[in-house]
């Protein structure tokens, strides 16, 4: 499309360990085409700085195409950038202009430490899920699949909570560092469809345990976590886990 | 109770717990906002006073200010540890930009803020008329009701010289109500500008809490349903709006009208 | 033939071979089990679902992934959907028929016992999935909905909207986490496999660097299955992920398995061309898009009018005219071939003239349009109207990969038709393995992608998430449980023993190596300018002197490499740079053994196209007579190879050349 090269200042956070304090470096880039994705803006920062002797910056990707959640930058106060809907790798320079300067962070949480500049270990989700995000049916269990009819709509709606793809910019931006939004989505999928009935009370309950041994804050609904999610999760996932805990520990026995 | 620890011990039990509180608060409020409109009544404060001598003498309302005392504790208290919870849960760096404003109402990222100044206010607003009108000295008034033409005669009497016991009773053809005068001592204050605009302050404060608090409570309690929501969330902006702008009203009224 | 390739599948009637087989196969009592050690590298949906489903069964798990998480691995990007033989809409399908279909899109180059397994289990992949909770696309009287791709008459494909290999893999990673959860798995995230080590000739472990620490670390096991995907990543520029790589099979290929079919790569039709030079990755468009796309180039050469300015006779349909019978819906080698020819002849689009126009203006009007407004009830309707009622269907279709497309490009494909060209996508060669999924080392099993088995020349869409599954629930679980069964007086061996400290000295010396060389060049150079040597001369087309020179050109940047790359930073730290030069380095070996490989097939067959062997309209040309066999390639050290045939016997499959015209 031949659009005009542009010039970018970046202020990315360097931190060498989990143990060390990080600081903002400044770089500038000169030739940065409006038509690259954020991450390869990021490419050919390093590219850059290896060919002048210096250190990359280390940050986390793989798919490149919106689905995998391993990219994780939080670029001028917000998780995944400006725009709604998407991730760090299917942010394009164009969302930005010539000469501006873009601040880039690491997610921020206790439960979410630094591992190296702008990646952040996220192995606090593995756990949670391994607590109960799961229907327990052993590989040959199963009955036929269309032996369980599930309306369209429930179908639909079990889909829209499992888009997650455990990027973790729901606790990134909220301002708390909730990991509700991650841990409703599960526990909606799950509890919305009838193979995972059978485990919706101890299944909430050992989830929610396990966020909370995690660390994560809790939830005050401020709505900032389904704004900047992805996949746009919605916050009545959240309001379904509310209710599956409540029940739960109301009536478990 | 152990059915009820999860209210103190998990995240979705605490903010349950606020919610319930929350809510519970909420009702308060429409009560309390309306007797204080008997302020606005031209009558020398006579319902006004009765509405308060009934609100601390009523042994069923006594028993549940004393939950409401329970309530804004647990409300307030719980808020403020949640607030440094979650400010922990942050870790030790906090962000070095942040736009909350892209992806969330200034109100609901600042509840501890807003909590904070409206605990705050209770505490001044307790002691100015509640621990007065409790223990204060604060001038006595007798209403002297007529029950044929049912015209009140007002006096200003202290209480030392009248050693009154029964403060409401019937003499002869005249009901007499004999009260410590709340209302003329809430009038009184009101004739500061400063208070006044610090009420007005803490009004703005209750309005901005609710704005969020209101339909977050429905949320936490697990009501999220696409056809409700707008109704609840209808309700809670009308709600944050009008109930502190009814409450802000009196102040005003009364400092503008002295 | 080696003796060492053979195939073990067993005797009898095709139909009856996998349940022959199961039962009969030699079991591991429970109480054996928990003393048996099995490691799993990599955790897509053949690795976690292999995980899974050993650590149900009682055995000790340790389970490896070079992502931050299991679940990351890059079978969560599939879009289309995965097969399965259930006949739920009653147009005859059949396991014989999805067998059929599968070795016939792979024109005749895989085998036949285990394609035909992986259409019988395909049936009750559907029923695990869904029973984990797999949010399939459902019909309103809650059935599961189906829809059909390419290569095929009937409609076998099950989808979760345009995210089911994400759906699935959630579903084998929730498995996999609850084992996890129960002490049967330990997980090893963040761990990237350098070597297998191998004791008295059998797979015992490996050697693992922990990317966060940099430190290595050696595992026992009692057997390694290797589940690390495809290479496509070779091409440098591809639709796979960043990290996809082939370090894993080629570490196992250099201790002694062989590496089967390595030039069979999948082109994939529909990516969106690339646009610069920065570009890291190649995005597909999924294949569904050509049920309703129309494809087609300007007539004349160097056409420089805007899209919707070419007038309807000026437009090549060239697949609706080449293959009248198929016509968008040809097999992707064959879509792919077409659009490169176009291209090729100069009848390119786009900025950079190598690109096609996917085009769907036509169904938008007068499929989805008209059918609208019939419904609707409006008659004569003008093409306004027709325009704005087919966009909402087609929204509601793709309105994800609409989106998508315009994320990336800035254009609108509701409004302008989108440039596609083909791309890398998968890569139906890797390691070597017999009916067991066992490669040429005992104990070492390769399963999903990284082994060469089931899809021949060409992989059909839909396919690759359904061996992976297959794989990784139904076939190692008994295979692997086979060779266990007579490893059970075999005590852990203590990571102490000379094989593990060589195979570890072996890994710290090229991780020195790397560090060592300190030169001036980024890795990532040296990997785009593989990356051009292979797609220009191994890619779509390849030819005699291409392949040669190409083979010369690899072995000089394998050189250069070694003297002039610049790996920043040290071991013991978290150094994604170190690691992608061990990737890199392995990718530059690896090519030279495809080109050795596409050097060697004298003939074109699925998504290998020799220029010499063609028909004359340009159709791939086979030589069943002289390649109808599987190519296993043993390492031999340097640049030398030895090549080993397994010939592919068709008992039940008459071989004919593949028609779509």
């Amino acid at each position: 499309m031949g659009s005009e090269a542009m010039k970018i200042n970046l202020k990315v956070w360097r931190q060498p360990n989990s143990k060390a304090e990080g600081k903002f470096e400044t770089y500038q880039l000169n030739e940065v085409s409006p038509d690259m994705s954020f991450l390869e803006m990021f490419d050919v920062l390093n590219e850059q700085l290896i060919t002048d002797g210096g250190e990359p910056v280390a940050f986390d990707h793989d798919c490149r195409e919106g689905i995998c959640g391993m990219c994780s930058m939080f670029i001028n106060g917000r998780p995944h950038g400006p725009k709604q809907g998407i991730t760090t790798c299917q942010l394009h320079m164009r969302s930005f202009k010539d000469g501006d300067t873009i601040v880039v962070e690491p997610w921020r949480a206790q439960s979410f430490p630094v591992i190296k500049d702008l990646s952040v270990d996220r192995s606090a989700f593995d756990r949670i899920i391994a607590s109960g995000g799961f229907v327990s049916v052993n590989t040959g269990n199963a009955v036929d699949a269309n032996s369980i009819l599930i309306p369209k709509d429930t179908a639909d709606e079990a889909f829209a909570a499992a888009t997650c793809i455990g990027c973790g910019a729901c606790v990134a931006a909220c301002k708390n560092s909730s990991a509700m939004l991650f841990v409703s989505a599960k526990v909606s999928q799950l509890s919305l469809l009838p193979q995972g009935k059978a485990e919706r009370e101890n299944r909430v309950i050992a989830m929610v345990d396990q966020m909370d041994k995690e660390g994560f804050g809790s939830c005050t609904n401020t709505g900032a976590c389904s704004a900047e999610c992805p996949k746009e999760i919605d916050l009545s996932n959240i309001a379904r886990m509310n209710r599956e805990y409540v029940r739960a520990k109301l009536v478990s026995k | 109770m152990k059915v009820l620890q999860f209210l103190f011990t998990s995240s979705i039990g605490r903010k349950v717990l606020m919610a319930l509180t929350g809510l519970f608060l909420i009702l308060f409020l429409v009560i309390h906002l309306m007797g204080n409109l008997q302020l606005l009544k031209h009558d020398e404060g006579y319902a006004f006073n009765k509405y308060a001598w009934f609100m601390t003498s009523n042994p069923l309302i006594k028993t549940v200010s004393y939950l409401l005392y329970a309530t804004i504790l647990l409300h307030a208290f719980k808020g403020l540890y949640l607030v440094f919870a979650n400010r922990k849960a942050r870790g030790a760096k906090s962000y070095g930009s942040y736009n909350g404003n892209a992806n969330s109402h200034w109100t609901s990222r600042n509840m501890g803020i807003l909590g904070t100044l409206i605990l705050a206010f209770i505490i001044g607003h307790m002691s100015d008329f509640w621990w007065e009108y409790k223990f204060g000295d604060i001038p006595w008034t007798k209403y002297e009701t007529s029950i044929t033409d049912e015209s009140t005669m007002v006096t200003d009497i202290t209480s030392e010289n009248h050693g009154v016991h029964i403060r409401m009773g019937v003499a002869g053809d005249k009901e007499v109500f004999i009260t410590k005068d709340l209302y003329k001592e809430t009038v009184e204050a009101f004739e500061e500008g400063w208070l006044v605009a610090l009420y007005l302050l803490a009004m703005a404060a209750i309005a901005f809490h609710l704005w969020h608090g209101f339909s977050s409570a429905f949320q936490t309690l697990g009501m999220n349903h696409p056809r409700w929501n707008p109704l609840i969330n209808g309700l809670g902006k009308a709600f944050s709006i009008l109930v502190p702008l009814g409450f802000a009203i009196i102040p005003l009224y009364v400092y503008l009208l002295k | 033939m080696s003796n060492k390739l053979d195939s073990k599948t067993p005797a009898g009637p095709l139909a009856e071979k996998w349940t022959q087989y199961r039962s009969t196969v030699p079991l591991v009592n429970p109480a054996n089990k928990r003393n048996l050690e099995v490691i799993v590298v990599g955790t897509g949906l053949a690795g976690a679902s292999a995980a899974a489903t050993l650590a149900e069964l009682g055995y000790k798990v340790k389970a490896f992934c070079f992502q931050d998480s299991p679940r990351r691995a890059h079978s969560i990007a599939a879009q289309g959907g995965i097969n399965a033989a259930k006949n739920y809409q009653n147009d005859g399908d059949s396991v014989y028929r999805l067998f059929y279909d599968t070795i016939k899109g792979g024109d005749y180059r895989a085998r036949e016992g285990n394609v035909y397994r992986l259409a019988e289990v395909s049936v009750n992949i559907i029923d695990q999935c869904v029973a984990q909770g797999v949010p399939f696309a459902r019909e309103y009287g809650g059935t599961l909905s189906n829809r059909s791709f390419g290569g095929t008459q009937v409609q076998r494909t099950f989808y979760a909207a345009g995210q089911t290999g994400q759906q699935l893999l959630l579903g084998a990673y929730s498995a996999l986490e609850r084992q996890v959860g129960l002490g049967n798995v330990k997980m090893y995230a963040r761990h990237e496999m350098l070597d297998v080590v191998t004791i008295d000739g059998k797979a015992r472990g490996i050697i693992a660097r922990n990317l966060v620490s940099g430190k290595l670390e050696r595992h026992f096991g009692h057997a390694v299955l290797l589940c690390t995907g495809g290479y496509g990543n070779v091409f440098y520029l591809s639709t796979n992920a960043m990290g996809s790589n082939v370090t894993a099979a080629w570490k196992a290929h250099r201790k002694g398995a062989y590496f089967g079919n390595p030039c069979f790569t999948q082109i994939h039709p529909t990516c969106i061309p690339v646009s610069g030079h920065y570009q890291s990755k190649l995005t597909l468009m999924s294949e569904s898009l050509r049920n309703d796309g129309r494809i087609w180039v300007p007539k004349q050469i160097d056409d420089k009018r805007h899209p919707n300015d070419i007038p309807e006779e000026e437009r090549d349909y060239y697949l609706e005219r080449r293959y009248p019978a198929f016509g968008n819906l040809v097999p992707r080698d064959i879509a792919s071939r077409a659009a490169k020819e176009r291209c090729d002849a100069g009848y390119g689009v786009g900025p950079s003239k190598m690109a096609v126009y996917l085009d769907f203006a036509y169904n938008l009007k007068n499929k989805y349009g008209r059918a609208e407004a019939s419904k609707l009830g409006i008659d004569n309707p003008d093409d306004a109207t027709l325009l704005r009622l087919g966009r909402e269907v087609v929204k509601e279709k793709y309105g994800n990969l609409f989106d998508m497309y315009k994320q990336i490009t800035n254009e609108d494909p509701y409004e302008v038709p989108m440039r596609i060209y083909p791309a890398v996508h998968y890569t139906m060669g890797g390691l070597w393995v017999d009916y067991e999924l066992m490669t040429t080392v005992p104990g070492l099993y390769a399963l999903g992608e990284a082994n060469f088995s089931d899809h021949g020349a060409n992989r059909l869409g839909a396919s690759a998430l359904m061996q992976g599954l297959a794989d990784g629930y139904f076939v190692a679980p008994y295979t692997v449980g086979s060779y266990l069964s007579k490893e059970i007086h075999t005590k852990p061996i203590n990571t102490d023993h000379e094989a593990f400290v060589q195979a570890e000295q072996a890994v710290q010396a090229r991780l020195d190596q790397f560090l060592q060389v300190k030169g001036t060049k980024s890795v990532e150079s040296y990997h785009r300018e593989l990356g051009l040597i292979m797609w220009d001369k191994c890619g779509m087309a390849r030819s005699e002197a291409g392949l040669k020179n190409a083979i010369q050109e690899i072995r000089a940047l394998r050189d250069d490499f070694y003297k002039n790359v610049r790996v920043p930073g040290g071991q013991f730290e978290f150094n994604p740079e170190l690691d992608k030069a061990g990737r890199v380095a392995d990718f530059l070996e690896l090519g030279e053994l495809m080109c050795l490989d596409a050097l060697d097939r004298n003939e074109s067959c699925g998504g290998h196209f020799r220029e010499e062997y063609q028909t004359e309209d340009g159709e791939a040309l086979r030589d069943d007579e002289a390649y109808r066999y599987v190519a296993a390639w043993e390492y031999k050290g340097g640049s030398d190879w030895s090549l080993h045939k397994e010939a592919l016997e068709y008992e039940n499959i008459k071989i004919a050349q593949r028609s779509y015209k």
